[in-house]
């Protein structure tokens, strides 16, 4: 559901998370509560990647928990971005407006590392 | 899809289902699959007409388990009919109602907040065609969709021989 990978940058350790499955009302807190338990052990670390390309299905729970590390993120003064959603995953995304403040990548590579200046790709 | 001459029906006419089952976070998954499942009957409904679904239902039923019965699980109903071509559905609770449904519809308005976003029924009205919200405080909430396929034609089209 849940498999987390420190990356070392240039900028520092990196949090890549990748999710599988469905995020919703069930599974939604495991990704709050993993991360969580990642950070603390690199409470240095300013940067979160979360590979959604394994996600089939979201809805305002998921968004909701996905929004929710996002703004700790900015809290810590770090940055997040999304890489590899779905066609129906990016539609609830940009329906919900989240993607205008969030970067989004295709792949890890493109997201890693996060660039300093400039806003997300499609 | 299915021909008349072989003794099935030559298209859906209609049919219904009810599910009943306690407001458990597990059953959120449970009755989106239900729903989806029962809608594909319908031959016009495409993939994304589907995943419309499977999000409104997953919304309304979410918002039974967190926001009808916050102490525990209740009864939760959820009600499905082919008719004239279009799927109706109607998700209901015995739980502590909306003291106002018209701002409960308002994107972002959540009695929640922290990590929920107030998108739920926003999304479950722009994804069905139509939806209605009754309730009352203290006694439940009735929520009634109703979902037509998107490339429906408005008329039947004429069978040419
Ligand atoms: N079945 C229900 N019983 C009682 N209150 C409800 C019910 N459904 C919705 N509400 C109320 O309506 C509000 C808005 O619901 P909506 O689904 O739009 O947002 P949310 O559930 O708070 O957040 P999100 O859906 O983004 O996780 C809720 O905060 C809640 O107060
Ligand atoms: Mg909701």
């Amino acid at each position: 559901m849940v498999n987390l990978e420190w990356v070392s940058t240039p900028a520092g350790p990196c949090l890549v998370a990748a999710i599988s499955g469905e995020l919703d009302l069930q599974t939604a807190p495991l990704l709050r509560t993993q991360i969580e338990g990642a950070w603390s052990q690199h409470p240095e670390a300013r940067q979160l990647i979360l590979d959604l390309s394994g996600v089939t299905f979201v809805d305002s729970s998921g968004l909701g928990a996905v929004l929710g590390r996002y703004r700790q993120c900015v809290l810590r003064g770090g940055r997040m971005a999304l890489v590899g959603l779905q066609p129906n995953v990016r539609r609830l995304f940009e329906l919900s407006g989240v993607l205008r403040i969030m970067e989004a990548y295709n792949s890890l590579d493109e997201a890693l590392p996060l660039p300093r200046e400039g806003g997300g790709r499609a | 899809m299915s021909g008349a001459t072989d003794g099935t029906h030559p298209r859906l006419q209609e049919n219904h289902f009810v599910l009943e089952f306690p407001s458990l976070p597990a059953n959120v998954a449970f009755s989106r699959y239900a729903v989806a499942a029962f809608a594909s009957q319908l031959d016009q409904f495409t993939l994304v007409d589907i995943e419309d679904i499977r999000i409104a239902v997953s919304e309304l039923v979410s918002n039974v388990v967190i926001h009808a019965y916050p102490d525990g699980p209740g009864p939760v109903r959820v009600e499905g009919r082919l008719r004239e071509g279009c799927l109706e559905i109607t998700v209901s609770d015995q739980g502590r109602g909306i003291a106002n449904v018209e701002q409960a519809l308002e994107p972002t308005f959540t009695t929640l907040p922290g990590e929920r976003m107030g998108l739920g029924l926003t999304f479950a009205r722009q994804l069905m065609d139509e939806m209605t919200v009754t309730s009352v405080p203290g006694e439940g909430t009735v929520v009634h969709l109703v979902k037509r396929p998107s490339a429906a034609p408005v008329q039947p089209p004429a069978v040419s021989s």
